[in-house]
């Protein structure tokens, strides 16, 4: 099964080939991702989107070389994902914020700097370049405690952001969030990917989110873990929040919600 | 984040309860032990007694069984503030000099418990095969460890600080590695990925992540190792016959029958681990509340 976009090889960003991965637990084998095709072109805005268990974060793990796949291919930016870590390829914004409790804002998001050697200067530029995209200069001091969950996701994008990588993986960034802040992040994200061109694959369990921000979103299922859609979504550039009442969006929406029912056996 | 349950009311009254009752308890005590002696010397002497002649002679008794409390304080008085400190026979001598190889050993201690946490967590092999060597080591009875310790490096012409030293580090080392083993494994797994994702060397992920994470563990370790290592040195004094030390102290007392002088070195030991510990409380809280971020943690001693 091979849903992957036609595009010529040399644009490709991500080439996934046949991936299968097995965990082994107590209780035997769980094929967490089984047959996986999959290509993303420089650019593109990807969502995983799939109930929980079906290896949407699995995948995007391989991905980022967090998780060795039992078999198959993978290229990232035309290498292996071990290499494309070693040469620190991508960004990678965990489910939480992951900041450190004894680092303040400001050094929080000069981590990744100080880790991959960036001159002092460099440094404090960077993190306040990026700490200012996420809307929060003034709040370089303060300690994560102190801020909002919303905030501190911000500053977690912030320190991804900040070593400027050309490929970013997103793992259900909001989903510990409120809808209110979960919009208003949505919008800045949207903004932000328009403004630099990034590649960005997100994992996310909700329709909505999925299909505001995406360029192509990837539909999977469970047991085993597998692609069973790729829906191709192009909403206009300009779009805003209230294009979630148009007809086109509740139309991709409506597919995203088939190929989900599709692929789940409520049975299990 | 303050909360009511963080301000404390005051204890000042439950302490002094406690106090009271234990002084109570102790004054009975000496009755209860001290009367039998007492009664024999009125029997032998043929005199007429009552229970409160009893009682004060019980109090008051020269190498009491149980020394009463105001005999001890006696005893503290004469041996810390009226003897000079170099004096032989001034307690303060004797606890500076437990404490030096208390905090020698402690530092040792530390510093190898600290080492072989590190080892153990860095290094594979050493995982698989220290841990069960470190654990053998603590079944070994100190008692039966320290006095073959002290007279083989007598033997080989070391002695005073250093054995005694070596005798505290034994105890001290155990619970740090132990406690730091647990504190340096104790980041969330997504805080070692996203030191990953930057491909961050082995000594950047110990540095930025996995010290700072054993800090309060390795607090709690420090506590238990600083009292362990004046068990160490005190139980290190006892074989060299009573030279010097508290533990010298509390032999010389045993030999002459000088009850009071042993409660008055065993106060002086729990006074001092007492504020070795407290010490290191007041120090954990200053670090803890630094790599809290400035907030307020619930902390208790």
């Amino acid at each position: 099964m091979n849903l992957a976009s036609t595009s010529t090889a040399t644009n490709n960003v991500v080439e996934v080939k046949e991936v299968c991965l097995d965990f082994h637990t107590k209780d035997g084998v769980v094929k967490a991702l089984s047959n996986v095709d999959l290509s993303i072109n420089a650019g593109e805005f990807v969502s995983f989107i799939g109930p929980s268990g079906c290896g949407k974060t699995t995948l995007m793990r391989v991905l980022a070389d967090l998780e060795k796949p039992t078999s198959g291919s993978v290229l990232v930016n035309g290498m292996s994902p071990t290499e494309a870590r070693k040469q620190r390829a991508y960004g990678y914004v965990f489910q939480a914020p992951a900041l450190l409790p004894w680092r303040t804002v400001q050094d929080n998001v000069l981590l990744p700097l100080e880790i991959m050697g960036y001159s002092k200067d460099q440094r404090q530029k960077l993190a306040q370049e990026y700490l200012q995209l996420v809307s929060l200069s003034g709040f370089e001091a303060k300690y994560p405690w102190q801020l909002s969950g919303g905030m501190q996701q911000r500053v977690s994008i912030a320190r991804a952001l900040s070593v400027e990588p050309q490929l970013l993986f997103m793992d259900e960034p909001f989903g510990a969030l409120d809808e209110i802040t979960r919009d208003h992040l949505n919008d800045q994200l949207l903004r932000l990917w328009q403004q630099t061109k990034k590649t960005v694959v997100f994992v996310t369990h909700s329709i909505p989110e999925a299909v505001f921000l995406s360029s192509r979103i990837v539909v999977m299922s469970p047991r085993p873990g597998r692609i069973i859609d790729v829906i191709d979504c192009n909403l206009p550039a300009d779009r805003t929040l209230d294009i979630r009442e148009s007809p086109e969006f509740l139309a991709i929406a409506q597919r995203v919600r088939a190929g989900l029912a599709a692929g789940h056996n409520y049975d299990d | 984040m303050t909360t009511s349950i963080g301000r404390k009311p005051s204890a000042t009254i439950p302490v002094l309860t406690v106090v009271v009752a234990i002084i109570m308890i102790w004054y009975a005590g000496a009755i209860n032990l001290n009367s039998p002696q007492i009664i024999d010397r009125y029997e032998k002497k043929g005199v007429d007694w009552s229970f409160t002649q009893l009682a004060t002679d019980s109090w008051n008794m020269k190498r009491a069984v149980l020394p009463s409390p105001h005999q001890i304080l006696a005893e503290l008085k004469t041996t810390i503030i009226d003897k000079n400190v170099t004096s032989k026979r001034s307690l303060v001598f004797h606890a500076g000099i437990t404490l030096s190889s208390t905090l020698l050993g402690f530092v040792l201690g530390a510093g190898l418990g600290i080492s072989l946490a590190v080892g153990i967590v860095y290094v594979e092999t050493l995982d698989k095969s220290l841990m069960p060597w470190i654990i053998t080591s603590q079944t070994i009875p100190i008692l039966a460890l320290a006095p073959m310790v002290i007279v083989v490096f007598g033997a080989m012409g070391i002695s005073g600080l250093l054995p005694k030293a070596l005798i505290s580090m034994y105890l001290c080392f155990f619970p740090v590695a132990v406690g730091m083993v647990k504190g340096l494994r104790s980041p969330q797994p997504m805080l070692v990925d996203l030191l990953n994702t930057y491909s961050a060397s082995k000594w950047q992920v110990f540095w930025r992540l996995r010290l700072p994470s054993a800090v309060p563990f390795l607090f709690a370790s420090l506590k238990v190792a600083i009292a362990l290592s004046l068990v160490g040195a005190i139980v290190a004094e006892l074989p060299t016959g009573g030279q010097a030390g508290l533990g010298a102290r509390l032999l010389s007392g045993s030999y002459y029958g000088q009850t009071n002088l042993i409660w008055a070195s065993l106060i002086v030991a729990a006074v001092m681990s007492a504020s070795l510990v407290s010490i290191l409380g007041i120090i954990e809280r200053k670090v803890c509340y630094r790599l809290a971020g400035g907030q307020e943690i619930s902390n208790e001693l």
